[in-house]
């Protein structure tokens, strides 16, 4: 039921694990759904410089995360914004129509990861 | 050990056909054609063999008569013809229906289809384990209650109800009791005259016969409409051609399931309690979902904390292991297994089971196997979890 793709990111993830002194964490998703993934994001430059997940989740989830970590990684903080859940779908060569909104949720993770990382730069920039 | 290339364990799902079966079907698909209803002599071979096979499905669940064996197209028309049938047959004594909250969805539809037209359906509370709570079916049981529905055993858990009780408790109001036996049929012995059933579900694949076909056994005496109409076959109960090669199949699945039930069981259940006992005993944060010992001889279904059924499931797959899982995400839908939730687990914890089903052509050297490479699996998922406990990453 999945692609090529999809299996080749589940079985080798890129990018597995945390980034202790991270910039940016986002964590979106629910373990009652079934889902639920956490982005870490090392920020130098106005570039992401290293990007890590964690995910709790199907086949899809998994593989969602560990490509959007691919397609994020070193780009500027407005590049990775622009990435869309299809942008992430269409790079694993599709997902299953049923897997599309409910396990998709990696680009909406990096954009809570990019969120947390400019409210963490303003509450830096009031405290001085 | 040797480590199989491909490892079937998900019987529940689907059920190879024994060989002796698929023998016994191709004079019916290949040479013998004539309809049973028809004078001929063409026809009469062919009603010969399906009386045959009523006989023995008969004499596999002890009903009192074949007739009161009636074909159908497997175990959801079944039970669609047990639940709507009764219950559009005896509304002069009620509108009141009563199942199990952990019945399969082709009972639990047809209840909740009954609803939008006028009934009134309950539906009883099981235990952690999954066993119907006695005490609320007695509570609910009202003169006007027609229909308990309970299943014999459950497909998901494994969990075996006490039939007997819930007959007794039911016929104390003069309610039919109806049986799915679909999970448990081929199994354990069923005699729905000792256990006191007016109808039971049984399904051909379940028995290691044909899909595409099942019976409903309805105790002679008991008042039932038919659902399907039409040329007035099975006792009008069921109209139709019957299904010959697949009624043949049938009835040599429940022939060999009556001469090695017993012996087969005895060899499951020792493969069952081996596995369950090595994926607990080496895996921490797994339990056992269901009844720790009334449970179905190839049901071994385990649960594993901070990770999900299907990601499980693929890295089974990657591995040769075919199983199954009461996750949403194998599911069309987000809800989590009802019978799971009925049994009181958590959304997070009911994503987390995987369901094995053993079979005849399974071996010891498959279940160590499985239990030699389950660890690894659910380590390397959970070293991926964002809910594992630090302490167990190490």
């Amino acid at each position: 039921m999945y692609s090529e793709k999809v299996m080749e990111h589940f079985r080798n993830p890129r990018n597995m694990g945390e980034i202790k002194d991270a910039d940016g964490v986002g964590t979106v998703g629910n373990p009652v759904c079934g889902d639920m993934m956490t982005i870490y994001i090392k920020v130098k430059d106005n570039r992401i410089e290293d990007i890590k997940f964690k995910t709790f989740g199907c086949g899809a989830a998994i593989a969602t995360s560990s490509m959007i970590t691919e397609l994020a990684k070193g780009k500027t903080l407005e590049e990775a914004l622009k990435i869309t859940r299809k942008d992430v779908a269409d790079a694993l060569e599709g997902l299953p129509p049923v897997k599309m909104h409910c396990s998709n949720l990696a680009a909406d993770a990096l954009k809570a990861a990019i969120e947390d990382y400019y409210k963490k730069q303003k509450g830096k920039v009031e405290k001085q | 050990m040797s480590t199989p290339k491909k490892i079937y364990m998900d019987h529940v799902a689907g059920k190879p056909v024994d060989p002796r079966v698929i023998e016994a079907m191709i004079p019916f698909i290949k040479d013998f054609y004539g309809n049973p209803s028809s004078i001929h002599s063409f026809g009469y071979e062919s009603k010969k063999a399906l009386e045959e096979a009523r006989a023995k499905i008969a004499k596999l669940i002890n009903a009192e008569s074949p007739e009161s064996i009636i074909f159908t197209s497997g175990a959801t028309e079944s039970n669609n013809m047990a639940i709507k049938g009764v219950a559009y047959r005896n509304i002069d004594k009620g509108k009141h229906v009563i199942a199990s909250s952990i019945e399969h969805m082709s009972v639990i539809n047809p209840c909740k289809y009954l609803k939008t037209k006028g009934f009134d359906v309950t539906f009883l509370p099981v235990d952690k384990y999954g066993l119907v709570d006695l005490n609320s079916l007695e509570r609910e049981l009202r003169e006007e209650t027609i229909l308990v529905s309970i299943q014999y055993a459950n497909n998901e858990i494994g969990t075996i109800q006490p039939i007997r009780e819930i007959s007794q408790i039911v016929h104390r109001k003069n309610a039919y009791l109806h049986v799915d036996a679909t999970a448990a049929n081929g199994q354990i012995p069923i005699d729905v005259q000792k256990d006191g059933i007016d109808l039971l579900t049984l399904s051909s694949n379940d028995m290691y016969g044909p899909k595409g076909v099942g019976a409903l056994y309805v105790r002679s005496g008991v008042r039932i409409e038919p659902i399907i109409h039409g040329g007035g076959q099975e006792r009008g109960l069921r109209s139709g051609t019957e299904n010959v090669p697949g009624i043949v199949g049938f009835g040599k699945a429940a022939e060999i399931a009556v001469n090695e039930m017993q012996a087969e069981s005895e060899r499951l259940s020792r493969l069952r309690d081996k596995l369950i006992k090595g994926l607990l005993e080496s895996i921490p944060y797994a339990f056992l979902n269901g009844h720790p010992t009334n449970r179905l001889p190839d049901n071994a279904a385990v649960r594993f904390n901070f990770i999900e059924g299907e990601s499980i499931l693929l890295s089974l797959d990657m591995m040769g292991v075919a199983a199954s899982s009461g996750s949403a995400c194998t599911a069309k839908t987000l809800e989590p297994s009802h019978v799971l939730l009925a049994i009181g687990l958590k959304h997070e914890e009911a994503h987390g089971s995987v369901l094995f089903t053993l079979g005849r052509q399974n071996t010891e050297d498959e279940v160590d196997y499985v239990i030699q490479i389950m660890p690894n699996i659910v380590k390397r998922l959970r070293a991926m979890s964002p809910l594992t406990p630090k302490e167990l990453l190490g």
